[in-house]
C-alpha cells in the first residue's frame, strides 16, 4: 500500500495513497465530479474541461482528472467559481450542438443532456448560425454524427487502447474538428460497436439499434451471449418480445464494458425469417408442418420401439445448450434410452488438462485471474480473433499492469503489438518453442498459460509438466470455442464420462460411439441431435436412422430429419452455462419467438411421452440437481443468482477414462463466424471484415 | 536578405555579422573568418555545469513569448538520465506580428548551429532538430546546406570539434499550423502526429521529444547563445534590463514609416522604438494602440506606449512581451476589425482538443464578425467580454489565453469605438455568409 | 507507387533523422514532399507514406485534415498564398486576396480549371514588418502592390 495522504475535498477530510486523482479521491467520498472525458481505465485528456476544480493557493482551475492529490490540498468542487466554469462549458458544448434532442437516437440517456440539466444555464446566448456536417455512415454497424460529437475521444480510446485496433482517430482543427474512421470515408476494424457504447452523445450511434426505440420503452434483460466461449454478459433491450439492443453499459459481468461484434450485434438469428416456429414431420418424403402433440408423440413412439427391440441409438448434445438441458440429455440418453452413445463436437482437450492437474489446486485461472496475472503464455491462439475477452484481459493487464505476454503461435496475432516476446511454430512444434522461453518465465511471479486445440492429449501433460518446472505457481485456461463448450464436456456428454469426470463403468456402461463413429455406424437405427449440426460437414452412413433434431433453423441436419423440433436459442431460455475458464453464469430469457420451446422443455415432454421418470425438467430443478450430483458444480446460489460468475472446482485428481482426443475438431471460428449460428446472423457477414482471417496479424 | 536598413540606434549583437542587404546567408568560411565558432571551443573546454551558469547569469529569457529563463530551463534536464537527450529548436515563428527568426534562418545559419551545439553540450545532447514551419521551405534549404557545411567541417556528427562527443543536427518541416508554436504541440509534430498540445507534468525537460529529456528553445535564444558564451554571462545581461538580459529582435509592423526587424536591448522605451528606430506614424498622423508582442497580447493604449520593453514591466502594466512582434496602429485604425481578424485567426488555428477554446474562439469570431459588418447589438459587447473571460485560464494550453486576451484588453479598452459601430447601422445587413474554418 | 530518384533519396535520408523505431517523426515532412511532386496527398500518397513508416492509415488521416499545408485535391501549379493576418491586414492584404480572386476567378483553397494557379488567405506568413506579403508556392514576395502582384500573376501565367 503506498503512504496515504490527507487532503480535504468540499471539507471533509480524506486520506487516500499518494497520487490519486483529485477526482477517483472525490468518488471514494461520494462526489461526483462531472467529467466527459475522464474514462476510468483509460488514457487521461483533460480535454472537456467539466471537472474542473478550485484549489487552495492555486490560480487557476484545476482539471482533477489529471491532477494528483497532494499533502494538505484543499479542493472545492462546487465553489461559485467552478460552478461558472461548468455553466460556461456546458454553454460552449451546446453552442454547435443540433439541440434536437426529441429526434435525436441518445435522447434519455445522453450525458450531456443529464450534465446541462444538472449544471446548464437554462438559456443559451449562442444566437449565431452553427456549424454543421453532415451524418456519415462508417460502416453497416456504425454512424456518426460529427455536429452531435463533443470530441471526448472515448471512442478513440477504446478502439485504440482497449482493443489494439486504433480504427478512430481525430482529424480537422478548431470547430470543424471531427473523429475520422480508419479510412477516411469508412471504417475498417473489429466492429465491436464499443464506441458507440461509451459515446456521451448522439454522435456514434448503431445501424441496428437507431431510431428503434426510446430507451425507457425496453425491458433489459442481462444474460450470456451464445457466441463464443468467452462468456461475456450481454444485456439485451427487448421491444415485444423482440431484441433491438445489446451492450453491457451496467458493467454486470466480468467483462465490464467489454463485447465484440456477436455479443454486441450478433443476436439477429433470434428473429430471422428463417427460424423454425412449427415442428415438422417427414410426410411422403418432405417435411411437413404439425402439431407439437404429434410430433412428440411420433419421437416417443419411435424411441421406445427402437428402444424396446435393442436398437443403436446416436445422441449427439449441444455446445450452446444449457447446462441443464446437456445434464437432461445424457441423462436421457443414458437412463432413459439405455445408450452410452452420446457426445458433442469438441473443440478442446479439458479433460487431458485437469487430468494433468491432478494434485493440484487453484490451477484453473478465472477471467479475472488473465487481469492480474504477471506474465502469460498464450499456445496456439489468436486471441483476438477467437477469444476476444481473453484478449481485451490481457491486454489491459498489459496497460495497466506492464504483464509480460509470451506468445508461441503458427503465424502473426494482434497479442504482438505489446507481446514481450513472439515465436512462431507450426501446430506440433509448440513445445519445442515454450521450452525455449523457459528461462525467461521462471523470472516472473506467476503466470497463466492460454492454449487452443492443437496442444492435446500428451500435448497437455507435456505443457503441465513445463510449468511445472518453472517453480512458479501456474494457472492454465484450456481454450475451446462455443458458448457452453466447456459446460458440455462437464455434464457428461461425451461417451467415456458422466457429469463431473467420473467414468460410465461407475453407471455400469461401457463407453458407446463417438459422434464421428455414430455417423458412420451402417447400423444406427436412431440419431437424435439437440442443437447439434454434424450433417452440415459429414455423411450419415445408416441410410434408415431415425433422425430427430431439436435446432433454430432448418440446417443440414434438420434436412435429413424425420422430426424436427424448433427450439429456443438462449437469449429465449433461463439456465446456465459454464464459459472456458469454467465459469457458471446464468441466462436469462429476453427474447420470444412463436412456435419454439426450450430444449429442456422439449426432452421432458418427450421424456413424459415414453413414461420415463427423469425428473422435473424446470432449469432450477435440474440444476439443484447438478449441484447435488455433478462434481465441481457445488457452487455458492447467491452469485449465479444474482448475475455474477462462479468458478467450478472440478474433480482434483486423475480423470478414470479419457475421452478420444482424436474427436477434438477446433471450429475456426474468426471474429465475424460463429458455427451455424452465425450463417444466420445477416449482420455478422454483412460487414466487409467478414468472414475474417486466423494469424494474420 | 535582409529586407530593411538597419537603424542607428540597433545594438547589433546578434545581428552584428549581418550587413544590409545581405544577399546571401553567410556561410562557413565567412563566419568562421569573424569568430565563428570561437564560442563552441570555449564551451568545449568548459563543463556542462560552467556552460549552464554563463547562460543562467546572462539572464536570457525565451524568446519566443513566455520569456522563460533559458539557463534555468537547461538545469531541469536530467543529464544523468540513461534516455538520450534532445534539443530542438523552435523555428515554427507563426505569432502574427513576428517575423525575426528568419534574420538569422536566412542570413546567419551557422549562428544557430553553434547555438545549438553548444546548447548540446550543456545538457549532454546527441541529437537536434531544427523545426521549421513549412512556409518557410528557402529557410530549410538554408540551414540544410550550413548544416551539411559544419558536418564537413567536423562541428556536427560523430566526434563534434574532436571532443569525442557525437552530436546530429536536422531540420523539419512544419506543414501549416500556429498551435505547433506551443513547444509540446511542436514535439508532438516533430513525432508525426497533429499538433496537439500534451498534458504537462511532465515538461519536456524530462520527457520531450521521442519521450526523452529534451530542450526546446526559440532560434533566436539559441542564437544568443555563442556571444554569450564568448563575451560572458555578466556582460550580456549588463546590455539589457535587470531580469532582461541581452538585447532582442523587435519585429516593428504595423504603421510606421519605417517598419523592419531591429535589434534593441531589453528595455527599451516603446515610444522611442515608434518614433526614433520605427520613423514615426506613417503620414503624419496620431499613434491609437500597440500590440506589444504579437497577436497574444494585450493591446496598449497610446498613452500606456512610454514603457520599457521587457518581460517584467510589460507584465506589470497587464501585457506581456511575447515573440518581439510590435504592431503599430494609427488613429485611423477600426478595432472592430482589428480585433475579428484577431479572432478569426485564432479560431482558424485552435487545434480543436479542449472545449473552451474550440468552441469559445469560435463564437468570439461569429460575434466579431457580426459586429464589424455592422450587426451588433449592445449586449454583444459584454458578452466578448465573458465568453473571453470563460475561456481565460480554463483551456488545454494557451492558446485560449491567448484568444482571450486580445479580445478582453481590446473590448475594454476600444469599447466607444464598438458602441459606435452599433449605433452607427442604420438598416440591418444580414451577416455575410460564414466561409467554412476548414475546407474538405 | 514510385517518387523520382531525387524525392526517394531524401527519403531514405529522411528516415535516417528520427530515433530508431520512431520513424513516424518522418510522416509530415515525407506528406509535404511527397505533394510538391504529386500536386495532393492523393489516397495512394496516402497507402505509400503508411506503409513506408508502417503507421495505421488513420494516423495519416488525422494529420492530413490538421495540416493546412496539406491539401487532398490537386493545387495549381502556382500555389498563391495571400496573407490577411493583422500586419498584412493593415497594409492592405485583405484587397490583395480579393484581387488575386477576381482575376484568377477562384477562391480560398481552390484551383483554377488549367490546373495552372490555386488560391489560398493564409495566416501571419512571417513576413509582418515587410507587409504584405504573398506567398507563390515557396517563394516570398513583400511589400506588394497591387501593380506588383498583377505583374507578378502576370509573369508566372506566362511561364506555363
Amino acid at each position: 500500500m503506498a503512504d496515504l495522504i490527507t487532503l480535504t475535498i468540499d471539507g471533509r477530510k480524506l486520506k487516500v495513497p499518494a497520487g490519486t486523482l483529485v477526482i477517483e479521491a472525490a468518488k471514494q467520498a461520494g462526489i461526483e465530479i462531472p467529467a466527459f472525458c475522464y474514462y476510468e481505465g483509460f488514457s487521461l485528456q483533460a480535454a472537456c474541461r467539466m471537472c474542473l476544480v478550485e484549489v487552495e493557493k492555486m490560480p487557476k482551475l484545476q482539471p482533477s482528472c489529471t491532477l494528483p492529490a497532494a499533502d494538505g490540498m484543499v479542493v472545492h468542487t462546487e465553489s461559485p467559481k467552478v460552478a461558472d466554469a461548468r455553466k460556461g462549458m456546458l454553454e460552449f458544448l451546446l453552442t454547435n450542438h443540433p439541440l434536437d434532442c426529441p429526434v435525436c437516437d441518445k435522447g434519455g440517456e445522453c450525458e450531456l443532456q443529464d450534465m446541462v440539466f444538472r449544471y446548464g444555464a437554462g438559456e443559451s446566448r449562442f444566437t449565431e448560425i452553427k456549424y454543421h456536417q453532415d451524418e456519415k455512415q462508417w460502416s453497416p454497424l456504425v454512424y456518426y454524427d460529427p455536429a452531435r460529437c463533443i470530441l471526448c475521444y472515448r471512442c478513440v480510446r477504446v478502439c485504440d487502447e482497449g482493443l489494439g485496433v486504433g480504427a478512430l482517430g481525430l482529424t480537422y482543427r478548431g470547430v470543424a474538428a471531427e473523429i475520422t474512421p480508419s479510412h477516411g470515408d469508412h471504417l475498417e476494424c473489429d466492429e465491436c460497436g464499443w464506441c458507440i457504447d461509451v459515446c456521451p452523445v448522439g454522435a456514434l450511434t448503431s445501424g441496428t439499434y437507431r431510431y428503434q426505440s426510446r430507451p425507457w420503452e425496453m425491458n433489459h434483460t442481462g444474460t450470456i451471449c451464445t457466441h463464443c466461449a468467452d462468456g461475456c454478459k450481454t444485456t439485451l433491450s427487448v421491444r415485444n418480445g423482440a431484441i433491438i439492443r445489446a451492450n453491457n453499459r451496467d458493467r454486470s459481468g466480468y467483462n465490464g464494458e467489454f463485447l465484440c461484434v456477436k455479443g454486441r450485434f450478433g443476436y439477429d438469428f433470434v428473429h430471422s425469417g428463417e427460424r423454425l416456429q412449427s415442428p415438422m414431420i417427414r410426410k411422403n418424403g418432405k417435411l411437413e408442418p404439425v402439431s407439437w402433440s404429434e410430433a412428440l408423440a411420433a419421437v416417443a413412439t419411435k424411441f421406445s420401439e427402437i428402444k424396446a427391440r435393442g436398437g443403436k441409438f446416436g445422441v449427439i448434445g449441444s455446445t450452446r445448450t444449457t447446462n441443464e438441458e446437456n445434464y437432461y440429455l445424457q441423462k436421457f440418453a443414458r437412463q432413459g434410452l439405455g445408450t452410452a452413445s452420446v457426445d458433442h463436437h469438441r473443440t478442446g482437450d479439458v479433460p487431458a488438462l485437469i487430468d494433468a492437474l491432478s494434485g493440484k489446486t487453484d490451477a484453473l485461472a478465472a477471467m479475472a485471474d488473465l487481469y492480474q496475472a504477471k506474465a502469460a503464455l498464450v499456445i496456439g491462439a489468436d486471441l483476438a480473433q477467437q477469444h476476444p475477452l481473453i484478449a481485451y484481459q490481457l491486454r489491459a493487464n498489459y496497460r495497466h499492469h506492464k504483464m509480460a505476454a509470451y506468445l508461441v503461435n503458427p503465424g502473426a496475432s494482434r497479442e504482438e503489438q505489446y507481446a514481450k516476446k513472439s515465436v512462431h511454430a507450426p501446430p506440433g512444434k509448440e513445445m519445442e518453442a515454450v521450452a525455449s522461453l523457459a528461462g525467461e518465465l521462471k523470472g516472473h511471479e506467476d503466470l497463466v498459460v492460454i492454449f487452443g486445440a492443437s496442444l492435446r492429449g500428451e500435448g497437455v501433460r507435456q505443457l503441465v509438466s513445463f510449468g511445472d518446472t518453472l517453480g512458479i505457481p501456474v494457472k492454465y485456461v484450456c481454450l475451446v470455442d462455443y458458448s457452453n463448450s466447456r459446460g458440455a464436456m462437464d455434464m457428461g456428454l461425451v461417451p467415456e464420462l458422466l457429469p463431473g469426470y467420473r467414468s460410465v463403468r461407475e453407471a455400469g456402461m461401457e463407453p458407446g460411439l463417438a459422434l464421428d463413429e455414430m455417423l458412420a455406424a451402417k447400423d444406427l437405427d436412431a440419431l437424435w441431435a439437440v442443437g447439434a449440426n454434424p450433417l452440415e460437414s459429414a455423411e450419415l452412413a445408416s441410410s434408415a436412422a431415425f433422425v430427430v433434431v431439436q435446432d433454430l433453423f432448418l440446417t443440414e441436419t434438420a434436412r435429413r430429419a424425420e422430426v424436427v423440433l424448433p427450439a429456443q436459442s438462449a437469449y429465449e431460455k433461463n439456465g446456465t452455462v459454464t464459459s472456458v475458464t469454467g465459469e457458471v453464469q446464468k441466462l436469462k430469457a429476453g427474447a420470444k419467438v412463436m412456435g419454439t420451446k426450450a430444449d429442456l422443455e422439449i426432452m421432458g415432454l418427450i421424456a413424459k411421452e415414453m413414461g420415463l421418470n427423469l425428473g422435473i425438467w424446470s432449469p432450477d430443478k435440474v440444476f439443484e440437481e447438478i449441484r447435488r450430483t455433478v462434481r465441481g458444480y457445488n457452487i455458492p446460489l447467491p452469485v449465479v443468482a444474482t448475475g455474477g460468475a462462479a468458478q467450478t472446482t472440478p474433480v482434483n485428481g486423475r480423470v478414470p477414462a479419457m475421452p478420444r482426443p482424436e474427436h477434438i475438431r477446433p471450429s475456426g471460428d474468426t471474429l465475424f463466424t460463429s458455427g451455424t449460428l452465425g450463417r444466420y446472423s445477416k449482420r455478422l457477414s454483412s460487414v466487409m471484415e467478414a468472414p475474417g482471417e486466423l494469424f494474420k496479424g | 536578405m535582409l529586407y530593411n536598413e538597419p537603424s542607428p540606434h540597433e545594438t547589433r549583437i546578434l545581428t552584428r555579422r549581418l550587413v544590409y542587404p545581405q544577399a546571401e546567408p553567410i556561410g562557413y568560411e565567412q563566419y568562421a573568418a569573424q569568430q565563428g565558432y570561437e564560442a563552441l571551443r570555449k564551451a568545449l573546454a568548459m563543463t556542462p555545469d560552467a556552460i549552464i551558469d554563463e547562460v543562467k547569469k546572462s539572464s536570457l529569457r525565451g524568446r519566443g513569448g513566455a520569456g522563460f529563463p533559458a539557463g534555468m530551463k537547461w538545469s531541469f534536464v536530467d543529464r544523468k538520465s540513461p534516455k538520450p537527450k534532445y534539443i530542438v529548436v523552435n523555428a515554427d515563428e507563426g505569432e502574427p506580428g513576428t517575423c525575426k527568426d528568419r534574420i538569422i534562418l536566412e542570413n546567419e545559419p551557422h549562428r544557430l548551429i553553434e547555438g545549438c551545439v553548444i546548447a548540446a553540450r550543456a545538457i549532454g545532447a546527441e541529437r537536434g532538430w531544427i523545426y521549421i514551419r513549412g512556409e518557410y521551405r528557402r529557410m530549410i534549404e538554408t540551414m540544410d546546406r550550413a548544416i551539411a557545411e559544419a558536418y564537413q567541417q567536423g562541428i556536427l556528427g560523430a566526434n563534434v570539434l574532436g571532443s569525442g562527443t557525437r552530436f546530429d543536427l536536422y531540420t523539419h518541416t512544419g506543414a501549416g499550423s500556429y498551435e505547433c508554436g506551443e513547444e509540446s504541440a511542436l514535439l508532438e509534430s516533430l513525432e508525426g502526429k497533429r499538433g496537439n498540445p500534451r498534458l504537462k507534468p511532465p515538461f519536456p525537460a524530462t520527457s520531450g521529444a521521442f519521450q526523452c529529456p529534451t530542450i526546446v528553445n526559440n532560434v533566436e535564444t539559441f542564437s544568443a547563445v555563442p556571444d554569450i558564451i564568448m563575451n560572458g554571462g555578466d556582460w550580456y545581461a549588463a546590455l539589457g534590463a535587470p531580469r532582461n538580459g541581452g538585447t532582442r529582435l523587435f519585429c516593428l509592423s504595423g504603421h510606421v514609416n519605417k517598419p523592419g526587424v531591429y535589434e534593441l536591448p531589453m528595455g527599451y522605451n516603446l515610444l522611442r522604438m515608434i518614433n526614433d528606430v520605427g520613423g514615426g506614424i506613417r503620414g503624419g498622423k496620431k499613434l491609437k494602440a500597440v500590440v506589444p508582442g504579437g497577436s497574444s497580447c494585450p493591446i496598449l493604449k497610446a498613452e500606456e506606449c512610454d514603457i520599457a520593453m521587457d518581460f517584467d514591466t510589460l507584465a506589470k502594466a497587464g501585457s506581456m512581451l511575447g515573440s518581439g512582434g510590435v504592431i503599430i496602429l494609427d488613429e485611423t485604425t477600426d478595432m472592430v476589425k482589428f480585433l475579428y481578424r484577431t479572432m478569426k485567426f485564432y479560431a482558424h488555428e485552435s487545434c480543436g482538443w479542449c472545449i473552451p477554446c474550440r468552441e469559445g474562439t469560435a463564437w468570439l469570431k461569429k460575434i466579431l464578425e457580426r459586429l464589424d459588418a455592422g450587426v451588433g447589438v449592445s449586449k454583444d459587447l459584454d458578452m466578448v467580454d465573458q465568453l473571453a473571460q470563460s475561456m481565460f485560464g480554463r483551456t488545454f494550453c494557451a492558446l485560449g489565453d491567448a484568444a482571450a486576451m486580445p479580445a478582453m484588453s481590446i473590448i475594454r479598452k476600444f469599447r466607444a469605438e464598438f458602441e459606435e459601430r452599433i449605433r452607427s447601422a442604420q438598416v440591418f445587413i444580414p451577416a455575410p455568409e460564414t466561409r467554412p474554418l476548414v475546407v474538405l | 507507387m514510385t517518387f523520382s530518384p531525387q524525392l526517394e533519396a531524401k527519403f531514405a535520408d529522411l528516415i535516417t533523422h528520427y530515433p530508431e523505431g520512431r520513424q513516424k517523426g518522418a510522416l509530415i515532412p515525407m506528406l509535404l514532399y511527397a505533394q510538391d511532386e504529386v500536386g495532393a496527398v492523393t489516397p495512394e500518397v496516402i497507402a505509400e507514406v503508411a506503409s513506408r513508416l508502417n503507421v495505421k492509415p488513420v494516423e495519416v488521416e488525422e494529420v492530413i485534415g490538421y495540416y493546412t499545408m496539406l491539401w487532398r485535391h490537386k493545387r495549381g501549379k502556382h500555389h498563391i498564398q495571400v496573407c490577411t493576418n493583422l500586419s498584412c491586414m493593415l497594409a492592405g492584404g485583405e484587397e490583395l486576396y480579393a484581387q488575386v480572386s477576381k482575376k484568377l476567378g477562384i477562391g480560398h483553397r481552390e484551383t483554377t480549371p488549367d490546373g495552372q494557379f490555386s488560391l489560398e488567405e493564409t495566416e501571419c506568413l512571417g513576413a509582418c514588418s515587410w507587409a504584405p506579403a504573398v506567398l507563390v508556392n515557396y517563394d516570398f514576395h513583400m511589400k506588394m502592390t497591387p501593380e506588383k502582384l498583377d505583374r507578378l500573376i502576370e509573369s508566372l501565367g506566362s511561364k506555363q
